[in-house]
């Protein structure tokens, strides 16, 4: 039997506690009022000097576009693009002259002429929408205002998401292995139980933050703004009204606990009757098949429409068919990071005898395998939207790209080269360090991830990475070590009752060699 | 003369085939080689062989798939002609390159299988028309054929195969 020791509970405590006082301090530290949310964008262009000015204006125009008017902020998009074709049709055009091709010359005019058209258009258009909207620098303060209120909530929002998110799919990953049959990966089951303890107790604050959302005491989730489906508000915005059947208040909170309670009640049932099959009984192991594939669909489901309820509807205008599996690809490969990660480190302080280094190879296959998978659906999602260009999907990606550059761009390296580089070597896939560096940086990547799918939609050009975001991750990590320690610990670290258990135990992957094993056991 | 001749011992199971060779290599002598009907798992690092460098091959031609597309995209796509096709941005190669992607991704796995099936087949000296290099038929249905050379120890050769469980001992002379 494992022990959880005193020192990891009292580091599990210590990064939860850090991690609420830090939160706390980051709600505490929002400005609370206009005045002082206006103080600090006084303060920042003031840092920033001149260009500083410039910039926020130029940022402010499109928060402001993004925030309900669409046409407007379509017409900013179109109207960026444009003139960066239209400085860049110059330039061909002069390398066209040196040619001296004349009849492409006419024709690049020609298409330049019919820019600068376009851009004009749409620039009267915005101008005569910022006049209409009257004062615009208060506008402009309020809408700032409004994202520094959100950023502690979002800076906790992507954390808790986070590990609920890969919680769940370690969930779903350990049920797929038990529907699959699987034979090698029976002695990774109580290890794979005892991360699902987590789904729990994350639930738990989700739920508290999903009340909390109906109470209106955040508003990361635009579409629930006050009067945005009466056509007699201010507030008015059809196209939210256009989905009203689908984002309500009620369906979405009513939806939010079922698969909450969904999941937790087939977690709940799963493990015990895990437990229980340790004596032996096949009853109970096809009982458990059975409610397995049960689980399978409802996870398909839910998790789909999860993705949609409690990320997509942050930009209640914008929509991807593929998003729920793009989530579910950034979940799963984090998920079997730290299954990985935590039968290392369990298997390093001796309480996984039976694990061997075929499993921890196996595992790295897996993080190799859904790093691709998941760059494969993030690439499928963005280039469909590049390519065809429609000024309603496309915003989605100009903001990403304008004001995430780093984090949007970093992602693709952290989440797909790093570890497919790494651990494209077999190898290496059974060396923990080096499984440890590539989960460590795969983890940070889909943080990440989550981050810029959350964060440009509700704190928009006021993102940072602070104290309110280091802390939620470090007290959901402190909830994590102590979930799943202190289930690893409660009951037998081998699932000894499972029929596969001798398959599992004597895994060998033909092509590498084990540690600490002479070649008779090949 | 002697020196031409080598020991073809013949088996019938794969297990005791494992066996039989493990007990050869402890007794230090060389395997020439072994015919099988099919794979056997663990047979290669039994006899000692060095493992295969065909994934790194595969490696580097994917690299240099990923390369000529590359330069294909950038040759045929900005530098050469840079149209303007339906408003795609065609100023650099970077600015354009998601369009590419496909390409990059095809060519590189193009590459990479094609080269290592084709540096599979050289390295095993197998194409059309090659003459079949096999000393008994029945290992290509159910035997399995352990060869090793003969340097005037014959005799001690033969008592050692005996013990293995061979169910067919044969001296043959190798041109």
């Amino acid at each position: 039997m494992y022990q959880f020791t005193g020192k990891l509970k009292i580091l599990a405590l210590a990064l939860m506690v850090i991690g609420l006082l830090g939160t706390a301090w980051s709600f505490m530290t929002t400005p609370s009022s206009l005045k002082e949310a206006k103080e600090i964008i006084a303060k920042q262009a003031a840092h920033h000097g001149g260009h500083g000015e410039v910039d926020s204006h130029g940022e402010a125009k499109t928060h402001h576009a993004e925030e309900a008017k669409t046409t407007e902020a379509h017409g900013e998009v179109t109207h960026k693009e444009e003139a960066t074709t239209e400085s860049h049709g110059e330039a061909k055009h002069v390398e066209e002259v040196k040619d001296t091709t004349h009849a492409s010359t006419s024709t690049t005019k020609e298409v330049k002429k019919e820019a600068h058209t376009v851009a004009e258009t749409t620039h009267a258009k915005v101008a005569s929408e910022d006049a209409h909207a009257g004062s615009h620098d208060d506008h402009h303060a309020e809408h700032v205002f409004h994202q520094m209120q959100n950023r502690p909530w979002s800076a906790f929002y992507v954390a808790m998401l986070f590990f609920l998110g890969v919680t769940l799919l370690v969930f779903a990953f350990y049920v797929s292995q038990r529907v699959a049959n699987a034979g090698w990966s029976v002695v990774l089951f109580r290890v794979m139980e005892a991360i699902t303890n987590n789904l729990h107790y994350v639930s738990g604050f989700m739920l508290v933050f999903i009340i909390l959302t109906v109470m209106h005491k955040n508003h990361l989730f635009p579409w629930m703004a006050e009067g945005i489906v009466d056509p007699l508000s201010d507030n008015y915005d059809p196209i939210i009204d256009g989905k009203k059947w689908f984002m309500n208040l009620p369906g979405w909170a009513i939806r939010s606990v079922i698969y909450l309670l969904g999941w937790n009640i087939f977690r709940f049932i799963i493990r015990k009757k895990s437990i229980q099959q340790d004596n032996g009984d096949l009853k109970l192991h096809k009982n458990l098949y059975n409610i397995g594939v049960g689980f399978i669909v409802f996870f398909m489901i839910s998790e789909s429409m999860m993705s949609w309820d409690w990320i997509m509807g942050i930009d209640p205008h914008w929509f991807s068919t593929l998003f729920g599996w793009y989530v579910l690809a950034t979940f799963l490969v984090s998920a079997l990071t730290v299954i990985a990660l935590v039968t290392i480190y369990l298997r390093q302080k001796g309480a996984l005898p039976f694990v061997n280094d075929s499993h921890i190879h196996d595992l790295a296959k897996f993080m190799f395998g859904f790093s691709v998978f998941w760059t494969y659906l993030w690439f499928a999602q963005f280039m469909l939207i590049w390519y065809a260009d429609m000024p309603e999907e496309t915003t989605y990606f100009a903001q990403r790209f304008n004001e995430y550059k780093l984090p949007f761009l970093l992602m693709v390296v952290l989440n797909f080269i790093f570890p497919v580089l790494l651990l494209i070597n077999s190898d290496f896939k059974s060396i923990p360090w080096l499984v440890i560096i590539g989960g460590v940086v795969i983890l940070i990547g889909h943080y990440i991830d989550l981050f810029v799918m959350i964060m440009p939609g509700t704190v928009g050009g006021q993102w940072g990475f602070g104290i309110g975001e280091i802390s939620g991750i470090l007290f959901f990590i402190g909830l994590f070590i102590f979930a799943t320690f202190s289930a690893f610990a409660k009951v037998n670290p081998l699932a000894k009752g499972s029929p596969f258990l001798h398959e599992s135990e004597t895994h060998h992957y033909y092509n590498i060699e084990h540690r600490g094993e002479d070649s008779n056991h090949h | 003369m002697s020196t031409n001749k080598v020991i073809h011992a013949l088996y019938n199971d794969d297990d005791i085939l494992m066996d039989a060779v493990k007990k050869v290599k402890a007794d230090h002598h060389h395997i020439e080689e072994v015919f099988c009907p099919f794979p056997v798992h663990g047979l290669d690092k039994a006899m000692g062989l060095a493992p295969t460098r065909l994934a790194i091959t595969a490696f580097l031609y994917g690299i240099t798939g990923t390369a000529v597309a590359t330069w294909l995209t950038w040759y045929t796509m900005i530098a050469d002609w840079p149209q303007d096709i339906g408003g795609k941005p065609s100023f650099s190669w970077a600015t354009n390159m998601p369009a590419f992607v496909p390409i990059l991704f095809e060519l590189t796995v193009f590459f990479a299988a094609h080269l290592m099936v084709i540096t599979f087949y050289m390295r095993s000296r197998i194409w059309p028309f090659k003459e079949a290099e096999n000393p008994d038929p029945r290992t290509t249905d159910d035997h399995f054929l352990m060869e090793i050379p003969v340097h005037n120890n014959e005799e001690e050769l033969k008592a050692l195969l005996e013990t293995t469980g061979a169910v067919e001992i044969n001296v043959v002379e190798k041109h």
